[in-house]
């Protein structure tokens, strides 16, 4: 059974046009991402998917729930964590993830115990006793998502779960997800971090202007793009032409080469050509500096599927 | 009991102790809300006590069921700068996005706001007797004045509650909160008998709720006589009654319209 559904959500303000029929299904037990620059249209279908915005027109189901028609029972079995950490600065960690228990309908005993766990598993159990004014923003995402999962819900929503954070707290925060994955938890995430996206989510939807422009794995879209490429950096300048000409004949194409860094580019496809490569230089005794082969990044797939970078939708 | 009565009571209590202890740890909240009533109470009773004179009862009885009604009504703001906070904070979406029920968060902040309303009129009560004010009548009249004051307290606060989740941002709030409590509370027998007032303030503030609570209160305290209200007005003679009245009023309004706003609050 597919744990979200959302059939051709519109939603408008005035004339704007914030989701334009956008169409999104999640199996159960898979994560999902949601990729787009800002203003994509990616806060808005977490909104009206978690219960927060009544869409104009369509449908969402979520675990086979109608969320249109019965919001409070779709509220029992989500765990939505927004761009904002939505904690209270002047209560403590565990009194934070306290309250959520109780909120979430846990008796009293249980919510403490419930906290406690969080706290220890969020590696917050030191800073469990201090207000949350005084955490850094990696901790407060953490507190945030711990508040978010406390009555282990079936399907868990994480808008720009780590935007603004340092690497290091983002490498945290996304061992944190992988581990909630393992344990069958659905989720559908957003981020406008392609590397986000390729690393956490197995099947992933591109959205702007409000709708779905492609869908598929991180590997199905840099395919759709095409273009792979071999990237060849040879020892001497003496011998870039008999390693274009091997690259060529490999290749079938016409390599392009930079004599200044004695690199050589060549499309190609597939990882065939760069073990032909690795063994006719061999055989001809070529000495390689570098080879690898490059696959475009989800930043090429947005570039190819928008005609601008997701940067540049950031920053009109 | 209903089960959303129940749940409304149980979410409502936990959201209440989130916005207690938020007081505890903050507690200039609190300290300023305690001085500025102390500070009315001194410059009235000492600055304008001198200029103003009231028929039949010195100035400083006459003041405090004035001071107190403006205080609570003042007080009211912290709930529209409370909820303008969590609405800002993102905390609101969280709720709203939680299985709990819809009027929590407005029960919650506003019963918390009550307490801390509580704690203010002892604060002010013992400041009153300080500069020589009295309450006059029996233990009942007085509990009866304080039972009035506090539900008055409640019933503004679910105004600034509708007030607080309309605005964009605690900066507004900060200001909207308070500019229409200016002339609510000032058009009023608060601090000067509505006798000397042109026609048309004198009837807008005979009917004034503020009114009704601020002459309830001196009643009830014993705070006046005949010679200072010849009770010629029907609002005057039936004070009490009338006081309860626009509570019950004000809660019976304002309760319905702050749940759909906050219903709707976020889902813009």
């Amino acid at each position: 059974m597919p744990a979200i559904v959302a059939e051709a959500i519109v939603k408008t303000y005035g004339r704007v046009t914030a989701l334009d029929s956008l169409d999104i299904d999640v199996e159960e037990g898979t994560v999902f991402g949601l990729l787009g620059p800002n203003g994509a249209g990616k806060t808005t279908a977490v909104r009206v998917l978690t219960t927060l915005l009544r869409p104009d027109s369509g449908r969402v189901e979520i675990a086979g729930i109608d969320v249109l028609a019965h919001p409070e029972r779709a509220r029992r079995i989500i765990g939505v964590s927004g761009q904002q950490a939505a904690v209270d600065d002047y209560l403590t960690g565990r009194e934070n993830l306290e309250m959520f228990g109780e909120l979430y309908q846990l008796p009293r005993t249980k919510a403490r115990a419930r906290a406690n766990e969080l706290l220890e598993h969020f590696d917050l159990a030191a800073a469990a006793d201090r207000p949350v004014k005084g955490y850094s923003g990696g901790m407060r995402r953490r507190l945030d998502l711990a508040g978010a999962i406390v009555s282990r819900p079936r399907v868990l929503f994480l808008d720009e779960p780590t935007t603004g954070l340092d690497p290091r707290s983002r490498n945290d925060l996304w061992e944190v997800i992988t581990d909630l994955v393992r344990l069958g938890t659905t989720v559908l995430l957003t981020t406008q971090y392609l590397e986000e996206a390729d690393r956490l989510a197995g099947d992933i939807a591109v959205v702007d202007h409000g709708s779905v422009i492609a869908r598929g794995t991180a590997d199905e879209l840099k395919r759709k793009v095409g273009g792979e490429r071999l990237d060849v950096v040879v020892a001497q300048r003496s011998q870039l032409e008999i390693a274009a000409a091997t690259l060529r004949a490999i290749a079938g194409a016409e390599p392009v080469v930079d004599a200044r860094i004695r690199e050589i580019r060549v499309p190609v496809r597939g990882i065939g050509a760069l073990t032909e490569a690795v063994r006719r230089f061999d055989e001809i005794g070529l000495e390689v500096l570098d080879i690898a082969l490059h696959r475009p990044s989800l930043d090429d797939v947005f570039l190819a599927l928008t005609g601008h970078t997701a940067d540049a939708a950031t920053n009109p | 009991m209903s089960i959303s009565m129940r749940s409304a009571l149980h979410d409502g209590g936990v959201v209440t102790r989130r916005n207690i202890l938020k007081m505890k740890r903050l507690p200039d909240i609190v300290v300023f809300a305690t001085i500025q009533p102390i500070m009315f109470v001194l410059l009235f009773s000492y600055v304008f006590g001198s200029a103003i004179t009231v028929p039949g009862v010195s100035y400083r009885e006459f003041l405090m069921a004035g001071i107190f009604t403006q205080t609570v009504a003042f007080g009211s703001a912290n709930t529209c700068i409370g909820l303008a906070d969590d609405l800002q904070k993102g905390i609101i979406e969280r709720f709203r996005s939680l299985p709990m029920s819809r009027s929590a968060v407005l029960i919650g902040r506003t019963t918390a706001d009550l307490l801390n309303n509580f704690f203010v009129v002892v604060v002010l009560t013992g400041s009153g007797l300080v500069v020589g004010w009295r309450i006059r009548t029996g233990v009942l009249d007085a509990i009866a004045g304080l039972v009035l004051l506090l539900l008055f307290a409640y019933a503004m606060s679910w105004i600034s509650a509708l007030v607080g989740l309309s605005v964009r941002s605690v900066e507004v709030a900060q200001s909207a909160g308070f500019i229409w409590l200016f002339p609510f509370t000032f058009v009023s027998n608060a601090f000067v008998p509505t006798a000397g007032m042109p026609r048309v303030l004198r009837v807008v503030s005979e009917w004034n709720p503020i009114t009704a609570v601020t002459t309830a209160l001196r009643k009830l305290f014993g705070n006046t006589n005949e010679q200072l209200a010849p009770y010629t007005s029907w609002p005057d003679r039936h004070a009490i009654p009338l006081a309860f009245a626009w509570c019950v009023l004000i809660l019976w309004v304002f309760v319905p319209l702050s749940v759909r706003r906050y219903r709707i609050a976020t889902s813009r």
